[in-house]
């Protein structure tokens, strides 16, 4: 089967159908999409698939053929930072940035949606992924201005 | 165990540690200057390191000959400091760098950090208690400036002139007046100079610092963002399997029939067992899972104690009766307003969101394994024991790993990949499910703690006795001035594996504490700021306590439904204070924390970005065991071992937060890992308190959210 990965495809196995998190990770060696919890209660795994965000974790392989699939990875354009990971790296958000893939892909695909986000509708969409070392007030901080920058 | 947690009265309930006996496997000096290569290099031994009772518990052999960190500029001008200390997301790769870089007149980015590797770095007991910043900052910042004396005085022999009109500047030392200057890299060619640290070396001085006490930001920062940094879960050898343990449904349960011939047929598994040990491996981890599905076990339950029984069994098995003092008695029969409460705490568990990972290879009957852990010299010694080979034979990395928080001072996935590729002959991963790290890891002591306290007629604290059942002994002893007081720690049985967590049982012991202070004020309807300053010598925590009072606006009035409270305490060097702001809806009884200001006093700042991050991290963290977090069990079953039913905090959870940081450059600087995490419970039960009058005695305080009557 071939599948989409940030503007490449790529042939998979999907014989013991594998979750998505786990293709991306041993299969196309894209480790920057963490596994948190495999139940869709972390976030520590969302990737985009045609701009939504959604956990791989519990996203089968198979389920993802003909989508346009984004991971952090994909993020980068010809060396170039996305703004909202420019925005994070500024803000030297994180502690053990574990969580980051995860909240920066959720961020992305939230500023595409709605540019102009109130804090109430960035904390709604965030709120799916944990930041175990609770850098939330910084990631919040790191939204603002990649919005900011946006807008 | 007994025993050996008499040996260690500071922190009991470092139970981890005391699983299995500890050993040090020293770089000597000996073997440090066989080593070293040439260069210039300065180093710390264990005893410049530690004062005080741990040193000797903790390693073998002469402290005086033990290398405990060392600096070292090679001949093509590189900087290399290597230390056992671990990163685990507080940032101390980078504050590190900054200290040493400081010193050594160059920038953070010249200097490169070797840390937690068995073979590359020497000895370190583990990174923990808040130890890293008091103990190696300011032994390294005298580390890095005996170096900038040695390249100095060879530039002066170089020169053939005196070394105190030399200065240095981005790696170059400059001659005073003919315009000549020298590299790092040609000061250190040819040469094999190491001495240890000088301690009376001149350091810049914290007003001088510009790259030191600035916001410098993380070390490798782009790795992250763009997920290219490579934990232990993402670590991939050539021909590597992934590896899968099975595991009982309950605790302490013994394997009784097994039947894994439908696993073994599956194309490129194999199934692996050592007595109760079983596991498989596979090609891939989606295999891996289903192969150890297909497994069919029988386990005997054993029947042990539940969450409902929890605090009476500890009470009911503890390996010590309270002592009581009969000057406490005397005291307390004879004051005038008297409180007597005891606590309730919880297990709860870390949780980092990298569960523990480990990777293992043998080759030639040497192993090697990375694993996230705050103990790479641990995991080491847990290896030695189990596979019976010598320390040498061994290397443990860890590379910057997903967090720990107290929780990844053991090396289980480690040992587990070891095991598996032993047997199979290849390297093999084991990563837990996060189902796995909840049953499996160590929770954070739960707690039984009976506390009285009596003022007199004249709002006098005159009488203070204190028991804690289990959750440990640090942060046990009441700031507060009082005649009469005796406090103790009393051990006993635990129904679930348990072991160090933040700041320790100083957050079970300052809830209550603070808790009881709170109450003896409104006993007396006195201000409970006022009481606490009245009763507290201790001029540095007064001062923190005053400035967040003031900052929060301890005095202003409050909205209706709304209550404030608030707490104070000190662990290991850091002195805090928190403010809560809450409000409870009047109809729905819900809870709502509003905002959190936490003072923060820690000695001299070396990045206060980090800092403040690593303070507000904290807060927010003691926010789920302050409301809701805790381990639910029944009869060595785990009932939430899952983020969808074992709530932690999340961004609709975080309040308005405040931090202040009260900088003293002339004391050492804190680690703030740990004691801001002391404020958050009892600060929040107090405020809930100021708005309803009930008192909630146990952590979680509103597991439902609501405040229940
Ligand atoms: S790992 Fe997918 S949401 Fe947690
Ligand atoms: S920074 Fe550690 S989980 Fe977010």
């Amino acid at each position: 089967m071939k599948i989409n990965v940030n503007g490449k495809s790529h042939t998979i196995k999907v014989s013991a159908n594998p979750t998505l998190l786990e293709v991306l990770r041993e299969q196309l060696e894209l480790t920057g999409t963490k596994y948190g919890c495999g139940e869709a209660a972390c976030g520590a795994c969302k990737v985009m698939l045609d701009g939504t965000p959604v956990p791989a974790c519990i996203t089968p392989a198979v389920s993802a053929q003909g989508k346009e699939i984004t991971t952090i990875e994909g993020l980068e354009k010809d060396g170039k930072l996305h703004p909202v990971q420019e925005a994070f790296l500024e803000e030297d958000v994180f502690q053990c940035a574990y969580c980051a893939s995860g909240m920066i892909v959720s961020a992305v695909a939230l500023l595409e949606r709605n540019a102009n986000p109130s804090r109430d509708q960035i904390i709604e969409a965030m709120n799916g992924n944990i930041c175990r070392c609770c850098t939330y007030p910084q990631i919040m901080e790191a939204i603002d201005k990649a919005k900011s920058r946006k807008a | 165990m007994k025993k050996q947690l008499d040996e260690n009265p500071i922190f009991p309930e470092q139970y981890e540690l005391f699983e299995k006996k500890l050993a040090g496997g020293p770089i000597t000096r000996r073997s440090f200057f066989k080593r070293m290569g040439a260069g210039i290099a300065s180093y710390i031994v264990v005893s410049d390191l530690l004062a005080g009772p741990f040193a000797e518990s903790f390693s073998e052999g002469e402290d005086e000959d033990t290398i405990a960190a060392w600096i070292h500029v090679n001949e093509a001008g590189k900087i290399t400091c290597y230390t056992g200390k671990v990163e685990v997301g507080q940032n101390i790769r980078t504050s590190l760098a900054q200290v040493v870089a400081e010193e050594l007149f160059v920038q953070v980015e010249d200097i490169h950090f070797i840390m937690g590797d068995t073979l590359l770095t020497p000895y370190d007991r583990g990174t923990f208690g808040s130890l890293t910043t008091p103990q190696m900052a300011p032994k390294l910042r005298k580390a890095a400036a005996s170096v900038r004396e040695l390249l100095i005085a060879t530039a002066a022999k170089e020169w053939n002139i005196g070394s105190t009109s030399l200065q240095m500047e981005q790696g170059i030392v400059f001659h005073p007046t003919n315009g000549e200057k020298l590299s790092y890299a040609q000061l250190a060619n040819g040469k094999k100079l190491a001495q240890r640290v000088n301690k009376e070396v001149h350091v810049v001085p914290v007003e001088e610092w510009k790259i030191a006490g600035t916001s410098v930001p993380k070390v490798n920062g782009k790795s992250y963002i763009t997920g290219r940094h490579v934990y232990v879960s993402d670590l991939v050898l050539p021909d590597m399997q992934y590896g899968k343990v099975l595991r009982p449904p309950y605790l302490n349960a013994k394997l009784k029939t097994l039947d894994t011939s439908e696993a073994e047929k599956v194309k490129g598994v194999k199934v692996v067992q050592e007595g109760d040990f079983v596991g498989v491996t596979a090609p891939d981890s989606t295999t891996a899972k289903m192969a150890l599905a297909m497994i069919s076990a029988e386990w005997e339950r054993k029947q042990q104690p539940s969450r409902k029984q929890l605090f009476s069994h500890l009470k009911e098995n503890a390996n010590n009766q309270p002592d009581k003092k009969p000057n406490v008695e005397e005291a307390f029969a004879k004051g005038a307003k008297k409180v007597t409460s005891s606590f309730h705490v919880d297990y709860i568990a870390h949780s980092p969101l990298e569960p523990r990972a480990g990777v293992a290879e043998w080759n030639k009957g040497e192993l090697n394994v990375w694993t996230g852990t705050q103990r790479p010299f641990g995991v080491q010694e847990e290896l030695e024991r189990e596979f019976g080979i010598a320390k040498e034979k061994i290397r443990v990395r860890m590379p910057d790993t997903g967090s720990g928080y107290g929780g990844k001072h053991t090396g289980e996935a480690g040992v587990e990949a070891a095991k598996l590729a032993r047997a199979i002959g290849k390297p093999v991963k084991v990563n837990w499910t996060r189902e796995e790290e909840f049953m499996w890891a160590y929770c954070r002591p739960a707690g039984l703690i009976e506390v009285r306290g009596a003022v007199d007629n004249n709002g006098k604290l005159v009488a203070w006795e204190m028991f804690n059942y289990n959750s440990g002994g640090a942060g046990l002893e009441s700031p507060y001035d009082v005649p009469a007081k005796h406090q103790q720690f009393i051990s006993s049985d635990t129904p679930l594996r348990q072991g160090s967590y933040r700041a320790l049982a100083s957050t079970a012991n300052v809830f209550a504490i603070e808790s009881v202070m709170n109450d003896l004020a409104l006993e007396q309807g006195k201000d409970p700021m006022k009481f606490r300053m009245e009763h507290l010598s201790d001029e540095r925590l007064k001062r923190v306590l005053k400035e967040t009072a003031s900052k929060f606006g301890w005095e202003e009035e409050k909205r209706p439904n709304r209550g404030f409270g608030l707490a104070c305490g000190f662990v290991k060097g850091g002195y805090v204070a928190t403010c809560a702001e809450v409000h409870v809806d009047p109809d729905t009884k819900e809870l709502k924390v509003l905002r959190l200001v936490t003072g923060f006093e820690c000695g001299a700042i070396i990045n206060p970005r980090h800092l403040k991050s690593q303070v507000l991290g904290c807060v927010l963290q003691g926010l789920g065991g302050a409301l809701f977090e805790a381990i639910d069990f029944d009869n060595g079953q785990i009932l939430n071992p899952a983020f969808s039913s074992y709530r932690v905090p999340r961004f609709k959870d975080i309040p308005e937060t405040e931090v202040l940081l009260v900088n003293r450059p002339d004391l050492p600087p804190a680690g703030a890992g740990e004691a801001p995490i002391i404020g958050v419970a009892p600060a929040i039960r107090n405020a809930i308190q100021d708005v309803t009058g009930e008192r909630i005695n146990s952590l979680p305080l509103v597991p439902s959210g609501k405040i229940m009557t």
